[in-house]
């Protein structure tokens, strides 16, 4: 920004509208620094309601406004300290249809504050199709990064693929769990699913028992409850079947244990007392019904502290505990649950189910605390960083509303300095020519046209990969598949019908060499998809059974469960290629493993490449990163969260000319 | 029968009179997130830190927003000025109209709205002249912020926390335009410091008083230090030599202030380009504080505070400098003669993570 246009902006930023999608963490300090910067006429859209956890950084929020939006909120609380400026609140979904390409259009600029990659490549979608520039940004604990996005002009949010979310593979999750996050997703994903959610879902709680003439047909028996059974006679079955049984039948498949430790079943009578832990007056304890997210089976048990390890037995008895209280006081839930971080009950029950298989496992317990953030994928947050982020949004803001096209620059904010700065900023790259979402690069898709479904195809590769919401689906001008609600009802049938053929089946023929034009009209964003036949794929490594091309995401940690991942609370990752230039910075943070209790420390460690100069001589910051060329810091443990900020070519200096900047078009 | 490993074990917790040392449910559950990023130990040193903050601006304001929601024990805010318009423009403590405003001081008005933020930290507003007071009167808290006073003020505050026998951290912060500086003096401070995978190095780092650091030859510092921090030692010193009030600048005063730019510069014997004029000129503007920058040095102050109470991480030592010119976020450590650096004392294994796989 120069000097003499801080003073001209003024009236730009008077009269410009912006749209900020978000009033969480960011959006909270992004609001409070728009108005303070003379902002006059601002949209905010955020669905969620407001939080206790929220109350230690989104400061518009108090104790008394948990249960309400937070885009109303956020608005009054600022309107009294700005009371003559326009804030609309949107409490709605961005991807609601009528936040439409023509929604987008009415502003200036838009300001992500998001807290998830499928909210941010919608609304990025969105900006593309509107042609309005879009300042993205993200954090996570200490580290954050604001990236700014003109069309034509930088990359979109999408030019780099971002990290997939960690996957595990379902045998480790079922039978061989190494690790406490293992055990996590087994008692949430599958055995709380089980016994709390929608029976009609697929779920393989059982499948790797060796014993085959325990069909599924039994263990389906297992699971219900029977009529009249007693509550705790119950959910001491489900204790010796789960815990006992299940390990049982998995020592039996020996080939398993060849170079593992094996497992040790555990059943209640051995980790209980003699039948009923008594009914110690546990439901006056617990209040009124109709407080559910405070029911909890550790204040029945008298037990306070979530930070606790717990021992087996004590576990033990929360597992026990926590199954009755649903039972009993949330049987109308029963059916219906998926696994909620801010549902206590569900908290307590799935930290105790992790706990007992770790045991039988010998894999070190965790407290509730940490159980919770692995469950729940907790994102660290704080308010300096937040606030840090939201005041480098509204400065890119402005020189977009300046058109500064030369001085956008993508910001890094750092946790320990690199080459002495905390702040960094970095040129941002050009477009991706070969991105599908700004570029419109057609893509290839490697399938079994004979065996894979339209069904297959829609989930898979247009939800899942491509991320479109409402997607149309042609061949030609043959209409494959389209979502709407003003379709007629023949179509309706005929489109279900179509769902579950073959692709080589269907009414108009795909096969290898077919185009396939999606579309999504909400997005506006259409591609193209070069379909290539192939016959087999390697179910560990492909287990999709089909291959997208021509936009890749990087290598997946695991496969199996989309669970554990930084990328999804709306953080940081950015992406560039890492060898497009000789100057390389990558910052990898790897959380510690929970070994040690609580104190979750979070580092990160930066490497950079030669040329990056450290300006000598006069920094008393002890470089522990004098290993220059690459760049790894792995810590102690591969599988925790990772976050990567990579890829800064052309890392600006602007008091050096020699930098290599990169230009844009 | 199933070993239980812990279930025998009596319950310590209560027998080594924890209480009033441990988190409270209610804390824990408002401090969930923060204390996934620093722990539990660092959130039990934070509730018990006094904070005291002289000169409440737009960048005071974001910093004692940050540190009271990050739950410090105390925070005391001095400045007896009243309402006005300069005042309330990049501050959202302050209520947008006089009327509003019951004749209270700029310190009472913005300890009305911290309070709210989170009602577990005890907030005050103090009245009198910063200068009237004591040593003991400093002694009473673990930090100073430092704003809105003039380099004597700031170098005389300093030098109170220096003479005191217990640790006072003091920090001084100042935003113009649309460039800001922190400064922070630890005098000695100890932390450990994890290096690569396995080792852990206790580290020591000495800081100079601010009066030190601004006694260091010009000439000797290197040649890629920021501008700013020459920049902000011109503007200081017209304010001083003629007793304006901090901030009170303007355009008008520019040719001033490069006069005096020429003569600092040839009394440090360096080249003048080594502050340039349109620098000058930004900082002379007169349009106060730029909310974006109020917003970047009060989070970054506000981690470093809660980095220094906390004894958790490393301190920047001992400039901070943004400027949304270049947009970078640079430290710089002015130290005068060999106070600089920071010694290793014990580099020693403290935890080695075996990697498998």
């Amino acid at each position: 920004m120069a000097p003499k246009q801080l003073s001209s902006a003024k009236e730009l930023i008077r009269r410009a509208k912006v749209l900020m999608v978000g009033a969480g963490g960011i959006g909270c300090e992004l609001l409070k620094t728009l108005a303070l910067s003379g902002f006059e006429d601002i949209h905010i859209i955020d669905m969620d309601t407001i939080e206790v956890s929220n109350l230690n950084r989104q400061f518009l929020f108090r104790q008394s406004h948990v249960g309400q939006s937070k885009a109303k909120v956020a608005r009054d609380a600022v309107l009294r300290f700005r009371p003559n400026i326009n804030i609309t609140p949107h409490h709605d979904n961005v991807k609601d249809p009528h936040f439409n390409v023509d929604f987008f259009k009415q502003f200036s600029v838009v300001l992500n504050g998001l807290d998830n990659l499928d909210a941010r490549r919608h609304v990025n979608r969105l900006c593309l199709a509107a042609e309005v520039p879009l300042v993205e940004s993200g954090t996570t604990g200490f580290l954050g990064q604001v990236t700014v996005h003109v069309k034509g002009k930088t990359e979109c949010y999408e030019c780099q693929p971002k990290p997939a979310p960690k996957k595990y593979p379902v045998c480790t999750i079922t039978s061989t769990p190494s690790k406490f996050i293992h055990c996590i997703v087994w008692a949430k994903e599958l055995l709380f699913a089980k016994l709390f959610g929608d029976k009609t879902q697929d779920n393989d709680l059982n499948v790797h028992s060796s014993d085959t003439s325990s069909s599924s047909e039994n263990l389906e028996d297992v699971f219900e409850r029977k009529k009249d059974e007693d509550i705790e006679d119950y959910g001491r079955r489900i204790f010796d079947h789960v815990f006992g049984y299940n390990i049982e039948m998995a020592l039996s498949n020996e080939d398993t244990w060849k170079n593992r430790d094996r497992p040790r079943p555990i059943y209640s009578k051995d980790t209980l007392p003699g039948k009923s832990i008594k009914h110690n007056g546990n439901i006056s304890k617990n209040g009124s019904t109709d407080d559910t997210p405070s029911l909890s089976a550790m204040t029945s048990l008298g037990m306070r502290s979530p930070q606790d390890v717990w021992s087996l037995m004590e576990n033990s008895k929360v597992f026990i505990e926590a199954l009755k209280l649903f039972f009993t006081r949330r049987e109308k839930d029963i059916g219906s649950l998926t696994f909620d971080k801010d549902d206590q009950l569900a908290v307590e029950f799935v930290t105790a189910a992790a706990n007992i298989r770790a045991s039988s496992f010998g894999i070190p317990l965790h407290s509730l605390f940490e159980a919770k953030g692995m469950a729940g994928n907790i994102v660290h947050a704080v308010a300096t960083t937040n606030a840090v982020i939201a005041g480098l949004i509204v400065i890119e803001a402005i020189k977009v509303l300046q058109n500064e096209t030369e001085n956008y620059r993508m910001t890094y904010c750092l946790e320990y300095p690199n080459r002495n700065m905390l702040l960094m900023p970095v040129e941002p790259y050009e477009p991706n020519k070969s991105c599908y979402v700004c570029s419109k690069t057609p893509l290839s898709l490697e399938i079994n046209t004979h065996r894979s479904k339209l069904r297959d195809f829609v989930e898979k590769i247009v939800k899942a990969k491509l991320g479109m919401h409402s997607p149309i689906i042609m061949h030609g001008s043959a209409l494959l598949y389209e979502v709407g609600d003003d379709l007629e009802e023949d179509m309706v049938v005929n489109y279900a019908a179509n769902l579950e053929k073959v692709l080589y089946e269907l009414p108009s023929q795909v096969s290898g060499g077919t185009t396939l034009t999606v579309e999504d009209m909400q997005q506006e964003l259409v591609c193209s998809v070069n379909i290539k036949h192939r016959d087999e794929f390697d179910e560990e490594k492909e287990p999709d059974g089909m291959v997208l091309e021509g936009w890749s995401q990087p290598p997946p940690e695991e496969k199996k469960e989309a669970n554990h991942t930084v990328s999804n609370a709306g953080t940081s990752i950015s992406g560039g290629p890492v060898s497009k230039s000789s100057e390389v910075v990558e910052i990898i943070t790897v959380e510690e493993e929970l070994e040690a209790a609580p104190p979750k420390k979070r580092k990160l460690t930066t490497i950079i490449d030669q040329g990056a100069a450290s300006p000598g001589g006069y920094s008393s910051i002890p470089n522990d990163t004098d290993n220059r060329g690459k760049v790894q810091v792995v810590d102690d443990d591969d599988e925790e969260d990772m976050v990567m900020l990579d890829g800064a070519p052309g890392v600006f200096d602007g008091d050096s000319d020699t930098s290599k900047k990169r230009k844009l078009v | 029968m199933v070993e239980d490993s812990k279930g025998d074990l009596p319950q310590f917790g209560l027998q080594l009179g924890m209480e009033g040392e441990e988190l409270t449910e209610q804390e824990t559950a408002l401090y969930d997130r923060q204390i996934r990023v620093w722990g539990l130990d660092a959130q039990r040193r934070l509730t018990r830190a006094s904070i005291l903050v002289s000169g409440v601006n737009g960048t005071t304001a974001e910093f004692c927003k940050n540190i009271v929601l990050a739950g410090v024990g105390t925070l005391t805010l001095v400045d007896d000025r009243e309402f006005s318009e300069e005042a309330l423009s990049a501050n959202f403590l302050i209520p947008p109209e006089k009327s509003l405003c019951d004749g209270k001081t700029l310190a009472e008005l913005c300890s009305d709205s911290l309070k709210d933020f989170n009602p577990m930290v005890h907030v005050s507003a103090l009245k009198g002249d910063i200068l009237s007071f004591k040593e003991d009167f400093f002694s009473k808290f673990d930090v100073v912020v430092v704003s809105c006073c003039n380099l004597s003020v700031k170098k005389l505050i300093n030098e109170k926390c220096r003479s005191i026998s217990k640790r006072v951290a003091f920090y001084s912060v100042d935003c113009r335009d649309s460039c800001g500086e922190i400064f922070v003096d630890l005098q000695s401070y100890k932390y450990t410091k994890k290096k690569k995978l396995d080792e852990a190095v206790e580290c020591e780092l000495h800081y100079p008083s601010l009066e030190q650091a601004l006694a260091a030859p010009w000439k000797k510092l290197p040649k890629k230090m920021s501008k700013l921090y020459f920049a902000m030692r011109v503007i200081e010193l017209f304010e001083e030599i003629e007793n304006r009030r901090p901030g009170g600048i303007s355009f008008t005063d520019l040719p001033a202030v490069l006069k005096i730019k020429k003569e600092l510069c040839e009394a440090q014997s360096i080249d003048e380009y080594q502050v340039p004029d349109d620098l000058l000129e930004r900082l002379v503007s007169g349009h106060g504080e730029f909310p974006p920058v109020c917003a970047i040095l009060g989070g970054i102050l506000g981690q470093e505070v809660i980095k220094a109470v906390s004894s958790k991480g490393e301190p920047l030592k001992n400039f901070f400098f943004f400027d949304v010119f270049n947009g970078k976020g640079v430290i710089e450590d002015v130290s005068n003669g060999n106070a600089s650096s920071n010694f290793p004392i014990t580099p020693n294994l403290v935890e080695h993570f075996q990697l498998i796989d």
